[in-house]
């Protein structure tokens, strides 16, 4: 009954391997405190059953040196294993400079996914062997959760904001993509897969899908159906800041606050213009809140980060 | 052996009739108006969990609709959680000893007692009524904004039950710590007290001090919900995460409030089946009261994944991995009470061995979690699920079960049939690990929790975990009927059928409704088993 049941994740990314092996070790860990625990109290309730019904245990208090011993040890055990998980969370936590990016829309009870070059895929997301990709994501409605277990990387979709995961596959194949944070009635059936694919062939999909054009493009048709750009001006006479090589500059605020445009920033000058009004501007700007939706929104964000006049460093 | 025979007058045969017990102020009363109460609930809870494991038994939904399914698993964690897990011990076991083992007649405030039975009542009603009108899908725990913007279930009646059943849990904290400050009786120092005091007073302040916490959180989720206030859902200009914070800023405590009652009982049963004084007494005491403090500063593990600052994850990691130190402390500590002690393997002390163990394994399996770069990808799944479980079934309701059983005698006055609950302590943990274990395997295979279809290569071990569970059904159900039987049939327990110290065995069993014939003078420490204690039989 055991054939197709594993006991064990595939490990199919770069980090898989460092987060497996912090697993062993605490498994191995826990085994020898456990068997430890056990086997003390199996041999004690044996060796010290009670042999007579009036007989009382041995008048032994406690002992200084031994409550010390299990403190300190185990606090030091403990601090090996956090500063263990630290760094494999600083590896997760930090992508690296070079990555494929793609952007996600969760909704109840879909996946949809956004490449640069304008393919858009639901509850199936294409990528290639061997890069490291970081997804973009927010949610439209409720808070979400990727987690590809495969990977070993998880991380909470929430609206309103942007959060990232990322991953380099090493492993051709087809894996789970399941929504981990419960979402309402179809929860379970929020999932999809990730296809890790060979280079070449990944090259294949990516032109042989159905093409609308980039994501900056269809912003660049955004950004002038919505006449965002009477004001944001590339020559420095709008009433709007240029945007031309805004995208992770830092900016100072009309209250003195400097802040670095990323993402989250242009979608929240885009919804509430007011909220964050660079310095020299007024807040003339109406806001496009229930206008534009997510998707639309990353279109905008995609094509802002086009406008790369100079170049710049890419926001994190 | 002396004949033994019922005390002629004692808290049950003083006063007849449904009105003696609905106004009665005797904390022994009140303590089994509880333990009726909470049982209840218990198997509410156990029903829904028996329709949670028969849909899973296979991985397509099939069962019951993926709708159902969502509210079973929340009014599942609701009932255990809100109404038997925090209540229990405290309110049932500590209501019976907390006055018994200072040598007090009563708690401070009876009267406020007795209100805190009603103040639950009427909060289970509550949250009973949105059950039946129709159940609640949340989770039990109301993540925002699905909770005030995209559920239709009954959110605010649910929720209004938890925010009453609350302030029941304040006063009995309340009346727990005035009692312990004010009415021990003349030569009960703090460090003659019984381990189990120290624990239900570590409790306590956690209650008084985190409960209203989660009262303000359910006003704000009401007031969203219901006047579109904007503090969670980001479309109104709230934060969604910001609820997170301060659903667990309670909620993580309110684990310690399930588990620290249930070591304060290990401790005492540990005690009194080894007769022997608990190692390290100071070392448990103190490690009770690190907990409580602790616990109040790990809330943030929670949201390892929620996007925190990485820099805020690590600082909740490291304060999560010294919480668990005291636990560790306190393990080592029991196992070393059973060094040439004089050990009997009665009933509780099997539920304490089993204790011991299972909390072992939770314990251990939460240092998974404390470790940032691991819980990225165990939380969400059935990892989670096992580990808690293991913290809250196996440690909780092992130690419950444990003093239940420990102090069935007092409370009744009468014995159960030893070998038929042997049996069934035995098919508990049984049981419960078939339930519970393959679910570590399954969570760091990635089945996420909250599923109700799954990918088939996960079915087998959903098979296991299904078994396990009508075993654990079973295995409750068993003492139910011998306990029950007992009260008419058992035979009669005396004041001491253990051979324990400790006040308790020093009055009747049950005992008069003042506790003792007169007030006790208190000149031994907790578990002095080399000196013989007056009134104690051997």
């Amino acid at each position: 009954m055991w054939t197709g049941t594993p006991l064990f994740p595939e490990s199919a990314s770069t980090m898989a391997g460092r987060v497996d092996a912090l697993y062993f070790f605490l498994v191995a860990l826990s085994v020898f405190f456990s068997l430890l625990i056990a086997g003390l109290i199996v041999f004690y309730a044996v060796k010290y059953r009670r042999r007579a019904p009036d007989s009382v245990g041995a008048e032994i208090h406690g002992g200084l040196v031994l409550e010390l011993t299990w403190t300190i040890v185990p606090f030091l055990i403990t601090m090996v294993i956090f500063v263990w998980g630290a760094s494999v969370f600083f590896a997760m936590a930090r992508p690296p400079d070079e990555t494929l990016n793609i952007y996600v829309v969760g909704k109840q009870w879909m996946w949809k996914f956004q490449h640069l070059d304008g393919q858009r895929e639901i509850n199936e997301l294409h990528v290639p062997v061997g890069r490291p990709v970081k997804l973009i994501m927010t949610s439209e409605d409720v808070i979400h959760d990727v987690f590809v277990p495969a990977f070993r990387v998880k991380a909470d979709v929430i609206p309103g904001r942007y959060t990232n995961i990322w991953f380099q596959p090493t492993k051709p194949g087809r894996y789970h993509l399941f929504c981990a944070e419960y979402c309402g009635t179809k929860h379970s059936g929020m999932v999809g897969e990730v296809v890790v694919m060979d280079p070449s062939e990944y090259q294949t999909w990516l032109t042989g899908g159905a093409r609308e054009g980039s994501l900056a493009s269809a912003g660049a048709k955004l950004f002038q159906d919505l006449a965002c750009n009477t004001c944001h001006r590339p020559d420095a006479q709008g009433r709007g800041p240029v945007l031309e090589g805004l995208f992770g500059k830092t900016i100072t605020l009309q209250n003195g606050v400097t802040m670095t445009v990323d993402e989250a920033y242009v979608r929240e000058s885009i919804l509430q213009p007011a909220a964050k009004v660079a310095a020299g501007f007024q807040p003339i700007m109406p806001t496009f809140q229930g206008l534009v939706s997510e998707e639309q929104l990353l279109e905008l964000i995609e094509y802002v980060k086009s406008l790369q006049a100079l170049p710049q460093v890419q926001a994190r | 052996m002396p004949t033994v025979i019922l005390p002629p007058r004692h808290y049950l045969n003083d006063g007849y009739g449904i009105a003696s017990w609905l106004l009665t102020r005797d904390h022994k009363r009140i303590a089994l108006l509880y333990l009726a109460a909470v049982t209840f609930f218990f198997f509410i809870g156990g029903a829904f969990a028996v329709l949670i494991r028969l849909e899973l038994a296979t991985p397509v939904g099939d069962l019951v609709t993926d709708a159902t399914y969502n509210k079973l698993f929340t009014m599942h964690g609701v009932m255990m959680v809100f109404f038997f897990l925090i209540p229990v011990i405290p309110s049932v076991l500590g209501n019976f000893l907390v006055p018994i083992m200072v040598g007090a007649k009563d708690l401070a405030f009876p009267k406020l007692n007795l209100a805190s039975w009603y103040i639950y009542m009427v909060g289970a009603a509550f949250t009973t009524y949105s059950i039946v009108t129709g159940g609640l899908d949340t989770g039990w725990t109301f993540y925002t904004p699905f909770s005030t913007v995209s559920s239709t279930s009954n959110v605010i009646s649910a929720a209004l039950g938890i925010f009453v059943t609350g302030f029941s849990s304040i006063l009995t904290g309340l009346n727990f710590i005035v009692t312990i400050h004010r009415m021990r009786a003349p030569g009960m120092t703090w460090f003659r007290m019984p381990l189990f005091l120290w624990s239900t007073y570590a409790t306590s302040l956690i209650m008084v001090l985190g409960t209203p916490v989660l009262a303000i959180t359910i006003l704000l989720v009401a007031s969203e919900r219901m006047f579109h206030f904007g503090f969670f859902d980001p479309a109104l200009g709230g934060d969604p995460v910001l609820f997170q914070h301060l659903f667990w800023f309670y909620s993580h405590p309110a684990v310690y409030i399930m588990v620290l009652p249930a070591m304060g009982v290990i401790s005492e049963l540990v005690a009194a089946f080894c007769r022997k004084k608990v190692f390290g007494y100071g070392f448990v005491a103190f490690a009770s009261l690190g907990i409580a403090v602790l616990g109040f500063l790990v809330w943030g593990h929670h949201m390892f994944v929620a996007g925190q600052s990485v820099y805020a994850a690590l600082i909740f990691s490291i304060l999560s991995f010294l919480v668990a130190i005291p636990s560790a402390v306190k393990v080592f500590n029991w196992t070393a009470t059973m060094y040439k002690g004089s050990i009997s393997w009665q009933t509780p002390m099997l539920y304490a061995i089993g204790f011991i163990g299972l909390f072992t394994i939770g314990g251990l399996t939460g240092l998974f979690l404390a470790a940032v770069g691991l819980d990225v990808h165990v939380t969400d799944t059935y990892f989670i699920v096992a580990h808690f479980h293991y913290i809250m079934v196996g440690g909780t309701i092992m130690g419950y079960l444990g003093g239940l059983h420990y102090w069935w005698p007092k409370i009744s006055g009468r014995l159960y049939n030893e070998p038929l609950a042997k049996f069934s302590a035995l098919v508990i943990f049984v049981g419960f690990n078939l339930t519970f274990f393959p679910q570590f395997i399954l969570g760091y295979l990635g089945m996420p929790r909250r599923y109700h279809a799954y990918p088939p290569e996960f079915q087998v071990l959903n098979v296991l975990s299904s078994a396990g569970a009508s075993i654990l059904g079973v295995g409750y159900l068993i003492p139910m009927v011998y306990l029950m039987w007992s009260l008419r049939y058992g035979r009669l327990a005396g004041s001491n059928p253990w051979g324990a110290v400790g006040l308790e065995w020093t009055t009747t069993s049950p005992p008069p409704t003042e506790n003792f014939a007169e007030t006790p003078e208190v000149t031994w420490d907790a578990y002095e088993y080399g000196a013989p204690v007056e009134g104690h039989v051997a």
